[in-house]
């Protein structure tokens, strides 16, 4: 579905993407781990088209978007969902109206069929009577809840979710990715996860990589990543930051 | 000595790339005003957003500068015997001049701040990465309805700036100073033509398409942080201020 291949990108001197490649297949949630500020978003940034790479390529149902611009760039996003970091809603829109963005504002429909649809998307994520109030009236859970439902409004059968549990609880991570599985289970998309919630991120996943120094430096069921004998996972997952301390 | 150099070059290299960013993201979002699909509904509510956000101050400004005028007027004119002009001096003064530059300063600080700073969060909290890859444009979604929505309401607020201060000049003129009513508005009639109106409608014209061209353009490429839109926002009031009476000026000279 999406084959990443030596792709580099840098930003002034510093090269944070040194050649990366990763197949994620259809119908899966791959799970990239790795630390902060390795350049995991900067690949998710990659993936959609909103950063450009030095070198390398990304292909998209066979189509290589690096290479790709303006409406025919669109043509591939309008298959694609993200869920960022902080959600990214509207503030100045109300829920229902950031959920139905996607409709209003692409997808044709009358109103009565968009009111049906976000309320079901909304319903899909646990949060019916919410349509009328406002991002700054809802928690972080909430708002990330929101997020996911305005990714899946438009069925795409691509969603990247940009580290969805930073700054939540340990019941809202579960939470949330419990809600990830079943809604990926319920409309079969293809998600990519970048996180860092270890160990709960392997309940999810079909897959996981491990993003390193601009690297993918193991990719494996969560099973194989777990028992990796690699010092650079072993390390990460254990949260040991000196891995000559193993 | 080398050092010097070096930091003039860099210098005068970084301005003209910043110029160059800034021109070419005018050209962009003209283009995008002249092509479908139109934001309509975002125009309109950019329109209230001016008009609201502005009305009060400019009334204000307008009233107390046509005020003010009446009296400096009064003062300079009775020393030669021709108060009698001070209707057409409050006037020309606020319709070619004050009116639309004082306007425009206000709008800048009061509307023009507040558009940075939305566009600026905007970026800062990726709400404009979630525009792209829901395949709208930021540019005809947010750029585009600012600046048309500049270019109709800053000749709006000049004209109601305009018509507060002849009223504010008037009020001085006839019941402080003594002016009869009819001398004041007649003598008026008489010395303001339409090329004068036409004048101030061309400056506030201009001055909506630069405020909203800076403004937007700060907010869009404001740097990361708090910090970021607070530099964005300070940068394009400052930046709109200077280009309003440097533009003021290269106009005047060359409509005169």
């Amino acid at each position: 579905m999406i084959e990443i291949k030596e792709l580099q990108k840098s930003f002034g001197k510093q090269q944070v993407l040194k050649g990366v490649n990763l197949v994620i297949n259809e119908g899966e949630v791959t799970a990239i781990i790795g630390r902060s500020g390795g350049g995991k978003s900067v690949l998710l940034k990659h993936i959609v088209g909103l950063l450009k790479p030095e070198r390398g390529n990304i292909l998209i149902k066979g189509k290589d978007i690096t290479k790709l611009k303006g409406s025919k760039l669109d043509e591939i996003r309008a298959d694609i969902g993200v869920v960022f970091q902080g959600g990214a809603l509207f503030d100045s829109m109300t829920v229902y109206d950031n959920v139905a963005f996607p409709l209003t504002e692409k997808i044709k429909l009358n109103k009565k069929e968009i009111y049906e649809k976000v309320i079901k998307a909304l319903s899909d994520v646990g949060l019916q009577g919410m349509e009328y109030k406002y991002p700054a009236e809802l928690s972080g859970g909430m708002r990330k809840r929101v997020a996911l439902a305005r990714a899946l409004i438009a069925h795409p059968k691509i969603i990247l979710f940009d580290e969805p549990t930073t700054g939540l609880d340990p019941i809202l991570v579960r939470s949330i990715h419990k809600l990830i599985r079943d809604t990926q289970k319920l409309y079969g998309f293809t998600g990519l996860i970048i996180s860092h919630e270890i160990p709960e991120i392997f309940e999810i996943s079909d897959r996981v990589a491990m993003l390193h120094d601009g690297r993918i430096v193991a990719v494996g069921s969560p099973e194989e990543i777990q028992k990796s004998d690699n010092i650079i996972v072993k390390s990460f997952i254990m949260g040991i930051e000196n891995w000559e301390e193993l | 000595m080398k050092g010097i150099i070096r930091y003039i070059g860099r210098k005068t290299i970084d301005l003209w790339l910043f110029l160059g960013k800034m021109f070419i993201f005018l050209i962009e979002s003209l283009y995008h005003i002249f092509t479908p699909p139109f934001k309509f509904k975002n125009f309109l509510r950019q329109v209230r957003f001016f008009g609201n956000k502005s009305i009060i101050v400019v009334i204000f400004t307008g009233g107390f500068s046509g005020m003010v005028l009446a009296l400096q007027g009064y003062y300079a004119l009775n020393k030669f015997g021709a108060e009698a002009l001070l209707g057409p001096v409050v006037a020309l003064s606020l319709i070619r001049e004050l009116g639309p530059v004082l306007c425009a300063l206000m709008v800048t600080g009061r509307a023009g701040s507040a558009v940075t700073a939305e566009i600026g969060i905007m970026r800062i909290t990726e709400q404009i990465d979630a525009l792209t890859v829901m395949a709208v444009n930021p540019m005809k979604y947010i750029v585009v309805p600012n600046i048309l929505a500049g270019i109709v309401t800053f000749p709006i607020l000049t004209t109601i700036f305009d018509v507060v201060g002849i009223y504010g000049g008037y009020l001085v003129s006839v019941h402080a100073l003594g002016l009869s009513e009819g001398t004041y508005f007649s003598q008026m009639e008489l010395y303001v033509d339409m090329e004068d109106i036409r004048i101030g409608l061309y400056k506030s014209l201009s001055f909506g398409l630069l405020v909203t061209w800076i403004c937007t353009f700060m907010g869009y490429y404001s740097g990361y942080g708090a910090r970021g839109v607070s530099r964005a926002t300070t940068n394009a009031v400052v930046l709109s201020s200077v280009v309003i009476l440097l533009w003021d000026y290269m106009l005047g000279a060359f409509l005169l």
